[in-house]
């Protein structure tokens, strides 16, 4: 930003081109910064461009042109991945953003201890989430788990959470949202402390209802904060590897399997150069959905 | 030049460590022995070691271990690669086995005395692409087969399995009583590839070149029908409704305390499992017996068996005669009792005239008639071709959960051989 106004202000007394190119810092001053950049970022990238390309066994690599990215678009598990990992995106974001809203809400009410209530809610994200996916892997067994347990008290068979096929995948997104659902709430409660009173009070005099409050107020002003909301769990959702394989490993079978712990396996497989691959579509995939929901997102922010 | 200057450092190191060793014992010939460094396989090293010595005071034997597991495997191929491998060596058979290039590295051993008293299921799998063989069995064999509750035969008036059919009408019968028949532990994914692998026995006896024609892409999982088999089984018994109610979740430790508290019936698993019960449940280690998988004949019943690892003797050795003594050693009957005196007695071993000790438990003991004169056995796939698929462990819990048939599994495994096949660079496919 800064850049931009300098050169905008300089570029009206001189010539832009000679000026741009004169720094704040000396050449060598970058020099650190750059070897990093190049060594651990740039390297990598590239590298994994061409192995990408090649069967790779760590020791040698044959060059095979796009056979790897041919294999893994045919891997079987590899299109239902796909549809798994924008399901569970859809599911976790969805469901952060109505929970976090209506926790939200509540919280900002007024309510007996809602110090107390707003750290416990956030409780969950501060906990590590392979450490949260064995307690719920125990507390979901079939048989002995405490959730079926339960049900059993009052008479209902639980299912099996994460042995059956069908639930399996919702099963573990649902304990996403609980422990990520602290996160959109606090979220939620900054965005809604920070509507003006002025917009109630108006809306008061006008005569509306709690309910209409909610809609007409409280929900179109907490925008910025829904935005915010949606992309960070749309792209953790994505990208969502290590409570999956913490709960199911992708099982049963391959019924929750998601993009990031396909390629995982294809790694612990030692199909190298398949994996590579696999993190290539995984980078061109987020590419694809976060870049135009943010710009979507960010437009209509702009026109508020 | 660079592997020339790393080669002539390690020599160099070498031949110091072989001069202070030298000088410190003043015994005529040293060798060096490489094993990995888990305690059971130490305690077998040692008291070989022992032994071999006290038969042969002028060589003396350094014990080196290693890491075990995939570090394992890259320290040997290193050492070999670089010409400093230890005299004699333990490692894996079979695939592995195939995987340091035994032809290039190992000493050829086809011709020794000895050979005539080892089984020929273990000189499968140590041999060399050449036909030569270049190892020794150390250790007891596996059977990957079913272990039953003894008790709850008795119970119900069953008798032991030979065919699959009368697996199956016992299986009707235990549920039938209200029990448990089949124990699955999907818990944990691995536990649920027995019904396939351990039925390869019963592939061979139907179909006895399905190895070299799976290895160079001309059979199929799916379309072989002795090969399908297995993973039918795997379909048959679930839609038998025979499991445990928990087998989705179930972990490995819970099956082997179902099968031996007969919470269970039967739980297909590999023979290491012995080891473990014994060590968890000592007092109820007779609760359990065991048997090979069954076939379609009862005449053609037989077990399939998982090898032990072998010894090899590297091409650079300087100590040739002495590291072929103690090979010797290792596979004459002597060298059995050196194991069993180590504990390692789980199974039975494979050279000709080595007993078990008398005591053993009978869920051994169950196992020795598929080894003994005219008894039936043979190795499990891993041991015949490169090429084991990494999905398969996913694919048998999909069949085996009622998700996949079993005709789509296999075709799903086929293609999961053929992946592998391809990163291995076989020819072929």
């Amino acid at each position: 930003m800064t850049v931009s106004t300098m050169a905008s202000a300089e570029g009206a007394v001189a010539a832009p081109a000679r000026l741009r190119r004169r720094s704040f810092y000396p050449g060598w001053f970058f020099l650190p910064a750059a070897v990093i950049y190049g060594v651990l970022f740039l390297a990598p990238t590239f590298a994994s461009l061409y192995f990408s390309l090649t069967r790779w066994t760590l020791f040698n690599s044959t060059f095979i042109g796009f056979e790897n990215f041919v294999q893994f678009f045919r891997e079987p598990f590899l299109v239902q991945g796909l549809v798994n990992t924008v399901i569970y995106a859809v599911v976790t974001s969805g469901l952060k953003v109505v929970i976090g809203l209506l926790l939200g809400v509540l919280l900002t009410s007024q309510i007996q201890a809602r110090g107390y209530l707003r750290s416990v809610v956030f409780f969950p994200v501060l906990v590590s989430t392979v450490g949260v996916g064995i307690t719920f892997t125990v507390l979901m067994h079939p048989t002995q788990g405490m959730i079926n347990e339960g049900l059993a008290l009052i008479g209902i068979k639980g299912p099996g959470w994460l042995t059956d096929p069908r639930l399996a995948l919702l099963s573990v997104a649902l304990v996403d949202v609980w422990k990520g659902v602290g996160l959109a709430t606090v979220i939620y409660i900054a965005g809604i402390v920070a509507i003006p009173k002025d917009y109630y009070e108006a809306a008061r005099i006008d005569g509306a209802t709690r309910l209409q409050n909610f809609f007409y107020v409280t929900l179109p002003l907490c925008r910025p904060a829904t935005v915010t909301v949606i992309t960070l769990s749309f792209i953790g959702g994505l990208r969502t590897f290590d409570l999956i394989w913490a709960m199911t490993r992708g099982g049963p079978g391959f019924a929750s399997d998601t993009v990031a712990s396909v390629i995982y396996k294809q790694y612990q497989a030692g199909f190298y150069g398949l994996s590579t691959a696999g993190n290539v579509v995984l980078f061109a995939l987020i590419a694809v959905l976060v870049v135009p929901l943010t710009m979507l997102l960010n437009r209509r922010e702009g026109h508020e | 030049m660079n592997t020339m200057t790393r080669r002539v450092m390690l020599g160099g190191v070498g031949l110091v460590a072989l001069a202070v060793a030298g000088a410190a014992h003043a015994q005529s010939v040293n060798l060096t022995y490489l094993v990995p460094s888990d305690a059971a396989g130490m305690a077998v090293a040692e008291e070989l070691v022992k032994s071999f010595e006290a038969a042969h005071p002028d060589i003396n034997i350094d014990i080196e271990t290693r890491p075990g597991g995939s570090e394992g495997d890259n320290l040997v191929k290193t050492r070999l690669a670089t010409g400093s491998m230890a005299d004699v060596f333990r490692y894996n058979s079979g695939s592995l086995f195939q995987a340091i290039n035994p032809q290039q590295f190992l000493v050829d051993l086809t011709n020794e005395p000895w050979q005539a008293d080892v089984q020929s299921s273990f000189k499968q799998v140590v041999t060399a692409p050449d036909g030569t063989i270049r190892g020794a069995p150390v250790g007891t064999a596996m059977g990957g087969g079913i272990y039953y509750n003894r008790a709850i035969y008795e119970e119900l008036g069953l008798s032991v399995p030979t065919t699959w059919a009368e697996f199956m009408a016992n299986n009707e019968k235990i549920r039938d009583a209200g029990k448990v028949a089949v124990i699955q532990t999907y818990g944990e994914t691995w536990t649920s590839q027995l019904f396939v692998l351990a039925d390869f026995y019963n592939v061979t006896a139907k179909d006895p070149n399905f190895a070299s024609r799976y290895t160079a892409n001309e059979a199929k999982f799916a379309t072989d029908p002795a090969a399908l088999r297995g993973f039918e089984k795997l379909q048959e018994t679930y839609e038998a409704g025979l499991f445990n109610e928990d087998f989705g979740a179930a972990r490995y430790a819970d099956g082997l305390r179902m099968i031996v508290n007969g919470e269970g019936a039967h739980y297909p698993m590999l023979t290491f499992a012995t080891t473990a019960i014994m060590a968890t449940f000592p007092d109820q280690i007779e609760n359990i017996g065991f048997f090979a998988q069954p076939g379609d004949e009862a005449e053609l019943n037989g077990l399939t068996v998982w090898m032990p690892d072998g010894v090899y003797i590297p091409q650079t050795t300087s100590n040739l005669e002495a590291a072929k003594k103690f090979v010797a050693f290792i596979a004459s009957v002597e060298g059995c009792e050196a194991l069993a005196r180590a504990g390692d007695t789980s199974g039975p071993y494979l050279i000709n005239g080595c007993e078990l000790p008398p005591d053993v438990p009978s869920v051994v003991s169950d196992m020795l008639p598929y080894f003994a004169e005219g008894g039936r056995n043979g190795p499990a796939l891993e041991f015949l071709s490169p090429i084991k698929g990494p999905a398969l462990e996913q694919i048998t819990v999909e069949v085996g959960s009622g998700i996949r048939t079993a005709a789509d599994g296999a075709a799903l495994y086929d293609e999961d051989v053929r992946k592998q096949a391809q990163q291995l660079g076989l020819p072929g496919w």
